[in-house]
């Protein structure tokens, strides 16, 4: 016999195990991490330049490489991403071409980064002759983080309603003033949305900047962006696999710097988005 | 004096004859209600004057509308001084998700550069005392418009529309998400603002139309079967469709 409220119990039980499933590995990690790598974390850990083959001293030059080539990721990539999805929202017409484009930009978010990493070398490091540099590296992510955010930039522009954009035309605006000043200020929540799933991507990725910045080992900090630099996930990758006899709690320290350098960032775009919708609602 | 005047208008959509030569004749200073059952096409006859249905895909028209004597359907219309001229006010109430004066002084912005915060603040009183709202709302103009009751929404909604300085004022259905109180203030208001400005509204509220307009066009199939003094249409209608629809026996 059917009986209604066990079928929603047992539904309700599946559901929360699946949460919980998926929840628990991620505090795990977490935990883990801050376990283990917090006692490492000191003034010196973060100040100082790498000492005894990157056993001992800090991994400050990790760090500002990180900062470095994710600001430049961004930098190149949300401007050009949010003028594509204001273009696709806005001004294509629904025809099958942009459709295939869309389809195309949902689907690079999907390529392997490793992909990216060879499409940097080719084009930024040898073609265009920037060599193994901060600006090639920086090119690169923003072309790997690209597709995100111009898909979320893009869902964020058609969530406006289309009644505000005909309120703005009817009160004699001009398409552009309509983006401008109705459009974009009430997507920006949703673009700070996808700017942080990129930014988050373009400083945890080793691939990318494998082939086209990434250093071994350069206990200085970068003069020009034609200069190397170490990046964090890198670094802890070395640390990890190739470099022997590591200290555990520097590899895990490494680990907790570049998940605090990802959230402290996360963390800025929240209270910018949080502080746009707060008078944004409708 | 005919503000606005449409002859042989014709508007399809894809393949679907919308509006079938449409003749007609809009006077300024009066209330002109467009009615007829819902998808008679007299929500699209509002959107030609303004040319709204320009955003919609597959939209075609023909014939000739006539606004101060300019054909406005040409290619070379400026829609920005079409739109400032003849205004609209929605069904939904829709302020902008701004303060009621940032949405007040929307259009003002967006036309004249460098505006001075004077001229504006006398622009937003002037507005909103049109639209008998300034003494409830004077003290807390800086609050979020969504923050207010429907009708207030859809008054400040006019005096958004006022603010631009338009001759024509559209209105699709202004009072279908009003309460009967808020429908009777904002038909006070229509009264009030026709001293000033050429109104025409769509509404399928016949009873609205009786008491609101003084003249009345009856839209069928999107057909114009008669456009009159709303004291005709409503007494003693020429067509036998216009007297089967005011007399309720459709719609």
């Amino acid at each position: 016999m059917k009986n209604p409220h066990r079928t929603q119990r047992i539904a309700f039980f599946f559901l929360l195990l699946t949460t919980l499933l998926i929840v628990i590995p991620v505090g795990l990690i977490v935990v883990i991490i801050i376990q283990k790598g917090l006692p490492a974390i000191n003034w010196q850990f973060l100040s100082a330049m790498p000492r005894q083959g990157m056993r001992a001293g800090g991994i400050l030059p990790a760090i500002v490489g990180t900062f470095y080539l994710v600001s430049g990721a961004v930098t190149f990539a949300l401007p050009i991403g949010l003028l594509a999805a204001i273009y696709l929202s806005e001004y294509s017409k629904g025809n099958k071409l942009t459709r295939l484009i869309k389809l195309a930009i949902v689907n690079l978010a999907g390529v392997p980064s490793v992909v990216y990493g060879l499409f940097g070398l080719a084009l930024f490091v040898v073609f265009f002759k920037f060599g193994a540099s901060i600006l090639s590296g920086s090119l690169t992510l923003g072309i790997m983080i690209l597709p995100i955010i111009i898909t979320t930039s893009r869902e964020a522009l058609e969530s406006v309603p289309q009644s505000f954009r005909e309120v703005s035309l009817s009160l004699g605006a001009s398409k552009w003033q309509t983006i401008r000043h109705i459009v974009l200020p009430n997507a920006v929540p949703g673009i700070l949305t996808g700017t942080i799933l990129g930014l988050g991507r373009a400083a945890g990725e080793t691939a990318p900047i494998l082939f086209t910045v990434a250093a071994f080992y350069l206990p200085r900090l970068p003069h020009s962006i034609f200069d190397q630099v170490m990046a964090l996930p890198y670094h802890l990758y070395i640390i990890s696999t190739q470099v022997p006899n590591v200290d555990e709690k520097v590899r895990y320290g490494t680990a907790f710097v570049l998940l605090a350098l990802v959230l402290m960032m996360n963390l800025v775009a929240i209270i910018i988005r949080y502080k746009f919708r707060k008078n944004k609602k409708w | 004096m005919a503000k606005i005047i449409t002859k042989n208008l014709n508007l399809w959509y894809f393949g679907f004859h919308a509006l079938k030569k449409i003749n007609s004749s809009f006077e300024a200073n009066r209330i002109t209600a467009i009615i007829g059952p819902s998808g008679c096409g007299k929500s699209t006859l509002l959107r030609v004057f303004n040319r709204m249905n320009d955003l919609i895909e597959g939209v075609r028209t023909e014939g000739e509308v006539l606004a101060d004597g300019e054909n406005i359907l040409g290619q070379k219309t400026d829609l920005v001084a079409l739109r400032k001229k003849i205004g609209m006010v929605f069904q939904r109430p829709n302020p902008f998700p701004l303060s009621i004066y940032e949405n007040i002084v929307f259009g003002e912005k967006i036309h004249a550069d460098g505006i001075t915060r004077d001229k504006l603040d006398e622009i937003v009183k002037r507005s909103l005392e049109d639209v008998l709202l300034w003494d409830e709302l004077k003290d807390r103009l800086n609050q979020p418009a969504l923050r207010l009751s429907l009708e207030q929404k859809q008054r400040l909604c006019i005096a958004r529309l006022i603010a631009v300085k338009p001759d024509v004022l559209l209105m699709d259905e202004p009072c279908s998400t009003l309460d009967p109180q808020g429908t009777q203030r904002v038909e006070e208001l229509m009264r009030e603002l026709k001293n000033k400005y050429t109104i025409i509204i769509v509404t399928h509220n016949m009873q609205q139309a009786a008491r609101v307009s003084d003249d009345t066009g009856f839209m069928l199939l999107g057909e114009l079967i008669e456009f009159g003094k709303t004291q005709e249409i409503f007494t003693a209608p020429r067509d036998k469709r216009t007297e089967d629809y005011i007399t309720g026996r459709y719609g």
